[in-house]
């Protein structure tokens, strides 16, 4: 994860990228599936699509596949496009989310069939498939058949399956779904390793927002069939572009506001749920009058009893529900006009003397630079 | 927590017990009847063969148990000549239905799901006319001055009529006809439940669509294959009526001589035997494959 962030080649307007899909949609019948999308992904990306199911996430990667093909747009990969390209001949494999094995193929079998498929010499089959039976740690398991595999198994299977033909592209279909918690998190950080070692381009399908922020040097968020936003998960997270994105991507605290005044580098919002004006950086001005959402997460507001320090934005309440989740603590805060906001804090005492409890009258607080007006 | 046990036992048994009854009654004690009657010596009388016991002028129980019968199989070679014959066309109707009905059961099983049911119907619709006429009907298609011949001296294929019917031909175009829903209907419910992403991720792999038909389909429907074929088979090789209709004189098959034995020769101790040699030399071994077949499957599980 840390060496993805490294290198970005998404922010250099010279880089080629390896995947490109140019205005691409996809109706079934009246059904809009996939709606104008246009994208590019970059050599040795771990791009994840996340969104809620029926978002079209799942169309977009079968049409990459070309299980589907697109209604309208093109899709190119590698710079060639693959309108007229069978699934039998693109550069790229995929993982199923029901992994898909041969039932009546042994593991060696099952990986060794899309190599036979390129008709190579048995010597290099029975080393490419040993190499990445290894990769997985399933060398042991070669001879057995899938149903001797237990699920988490057979999930190595289909990766190492997908991985042997050294496809330019490695398509995931929600590759975890079928793991349980535990599995699912080891797996989560060895996916990414295996990718890191052999330098595949991951595109994946999920509708795991953890799993997305976890695994991905960037997300697309996708929402009935359109990409609502792309960036690393730090710009999804922090720097969310509309309210739907900072409403499916953590939790938000969310302000109607109207713009009062606009500066170069803050606006001034009035907030009808709020007593006072709130401060907020922004770089773009902003016409007076103009209708706005103000976006806070749970853990950049501050809760206490005494009042916040001059230059901040600030809220006053009484505690209505505490959440409390072990490690961390979550505040729900009722203001006086009714309104909820969600405070988080971290537990970092065993005990605390001074613990709020439930209809506290409390101070909320946030400073400008982590808070965000939101357009869209 | 005993009681409800014992109940849920005693339960089973009765609702098992029906069939069992059943199959006893009308299958093993027929079978058991035939299988004395193979054993004992032909008569004159009536019925045409001997008891297996009574007392002698002594008041001593006596057997006339014989093996005679089944000598005879063995020492006329018609009766061999019968039975690879009747495997022969058996298994030439058999591969007939497995090359139609293959294809008819995977164009239902891909068709669409609200297409399925009312084309499983067309398959099962010709139950709905008695056999014995649909066979007869094949007597006004395949005779010389028929349907078929008419055909195709229109078209200009032939310049005089065939001679299909009363040929062994004949008797297997009846057979593939006759037994063609049977290979259809397992094939189908084999093909029916597929995983299709199977075939996704072939392609996935680089596999074009017929290889990957060959590579992973084809295997995949080996249960369905096995099945419709014995269902095919089994009865066609003991076929009477389709032989005897279709057939000519020189279509030997052991229906045909079954028949032959009981009711021309009145020969019944010979006509059983018959019967009794044919089930273990072809339903034995193909239940005791069966049997391994499906024992391996499990043990693969």
């Amino acid at each position: 994860m840390a060496s993805q962030t490294t290198a970005a080649p998404w922010n250099d307007p010279g880089a080629k990228p390896l995947i490109r899909f140019e205005g691409v949609s996809k109706r079934f019948g009246d059904f809009v599936a996939v709606d104008q999308v246009d994208l590019a992904i970059h050599k040795g990306e771990f791009f994840s699509l996340l969104g809620a199911s029926g978002c079209g996430k799942t169309t977009l990667l079968r049409m990459l596949a070309g299980f589907e093909t697109p209604t309208e747009g093109r899709i190119f990969i590698d710079g060639v496009d693959m309108s007229a390209v069978p699934p039998y001949e693109r550069p790229v494999n995929m993982m199923f989310q029901s992994y898909a094995l041969f039932p009546h193929m042994t593991v060696e079998a099952n990986i060794a069939f899309g190599l036979k498929q390129d008709r190579l010499p048995q010597p290099v089959i029975t080393d490419r498939t040993k190499a990445v039976l290894d990769l997985v740690q399933m060398g042991k398991f070669a001879t057995r058949k899938p149903h001797q595999l237990s699920g988490g198994q057979r999930q190595r299977v289909a990766l190492a399956r997908a991985l042997a033909k050294e496809p330019k592209v490695l398509l995931l279909d929600e590759p975890l779904g079928a793991l349980d918690k535990k599995l699912r998190e080891a797996t989560q950080l060895e996916l990414v390793n295996i990718q890191d070692r052999v330098g595949v381009t991951f595109v994946m399908v999920t509708h795991d927002q953890e799993e997305a922020m976890t695994m991905s040097s960037r997300i697309g968020v996708m929402n009935s069939g359109r990409i609502a936003q792309v960036g690393t998960p730090v710009d999804i997270y922090e720097y969310p572009e509309s309210r739907f994105v900072a409403d499916f991507i953590g939790a938000a605290n969310m302000f109607e506001a109207s713009v009062r005044q606009s500066g170069t580098d803050q606006v001034v919002v009035n907030c009808p749920e709020l007593a006072h004006d709130l401060i907020i950086a922004h770089n773009d001005m902003l016409p007076e009058g103009t209708p706005v959402t103000v976006m806070v997460r749970p853990e950049k507001v501050a809760i206490s009893r005494d009042k916040p320090a001059e230059g901040l934005n600030w809220a006053q309440g009484v505690v209505a529900d505490i959440a409390y989740l072990g490690d961390v603590s979550i505040f729900h805060v009722r203001l006086e006009s009714g309104h909820r906001i969600e405070a988080l804090q971290t537990n970092l005492r065993h005990t605390d003397e001074r613990k709020l409890t439930w209809e506290d009258p409390v101070y909320l607080s946030w400073h400008p630079a982590n808070a965000l007006v939101l357009t869209k | 927590m005993m009681d409800r046990l014992g109940t849920g036992r005693l339960g089973r048994f009765l609702v098992g017990l029906p069939p069992y009854a059943w199959l006893a009654l009308f299958f093993l004690v027929p079978f058991l009847i035939v299988l004395k009657i193979s054993l004992s010596e032909p008569s004159a009388g009536a019925p045409p063969y001997l008891p297996l016991w009574d007392w002698d002028e002594t008041g001593a129980l006596a057997f006339h148990l014989t093996l005679g019968n089944y000598a005879t199989l063995f020492g006329d070679e018609l009766y061999a000549f019968a039975y690879l014959n009747s495997i022969r066309i058996a298994g030439i109707a058999t591969l007939g239905c497995l090359l139609i009905g293959y294809p008819a059961a995977y164009a239902i099983a891909r068709a669409p799901t609200a297409w399925r049911q009312s084309l499983l119907l067309l398959v099962a619709l010709p139950f709905w006319t008695s056999f014995l006429i649909r066979v007869y009907a094949w007597i006004g298609i395949l005779k010389s001055e028929g349907m078929l011949n008419a055909l195709l001296l229109w078209l200009g294929v032939i310049s005089e009529p065939l001679q299909i019917l009363q040929t062994d031909l004949a008797v297997i175009i009846g057979m593939t006809y006759s037994y063609l829903p049977f290979m259809v209907l397992p094939l189908y419910a084999n093909l029916e439940k597929m995983d299709l992403t199977l075939l996704e991720a072939a392609a996935d792999l680089g596999c074009r669509p017929f290889k990957a038909f060959v590579a992973v389909t084809l295997p995949l429907s080996m249960p369905g294959i096995v099945a419709g074929s014995l269902l095919v088979f089994i009865p066609a090789v003991g076929e009477f009526v389709i032989p005897d209709l279709l057939g000519g004189p020189d279509t030997l098959m052991i229906g045909k001589v079954l028949w032959a034995e009981f009711f021309d020769n009145r020969d019944w101790p010979v006509a059983s035997a018959v019967a009794i040699a044919m089930l273990v030399l072809l339903v034995a071994p193909i239940m005791i494959i069966q049997n391994a077949r499906t024992k391996a499957e499990e043990a693969g599980k």
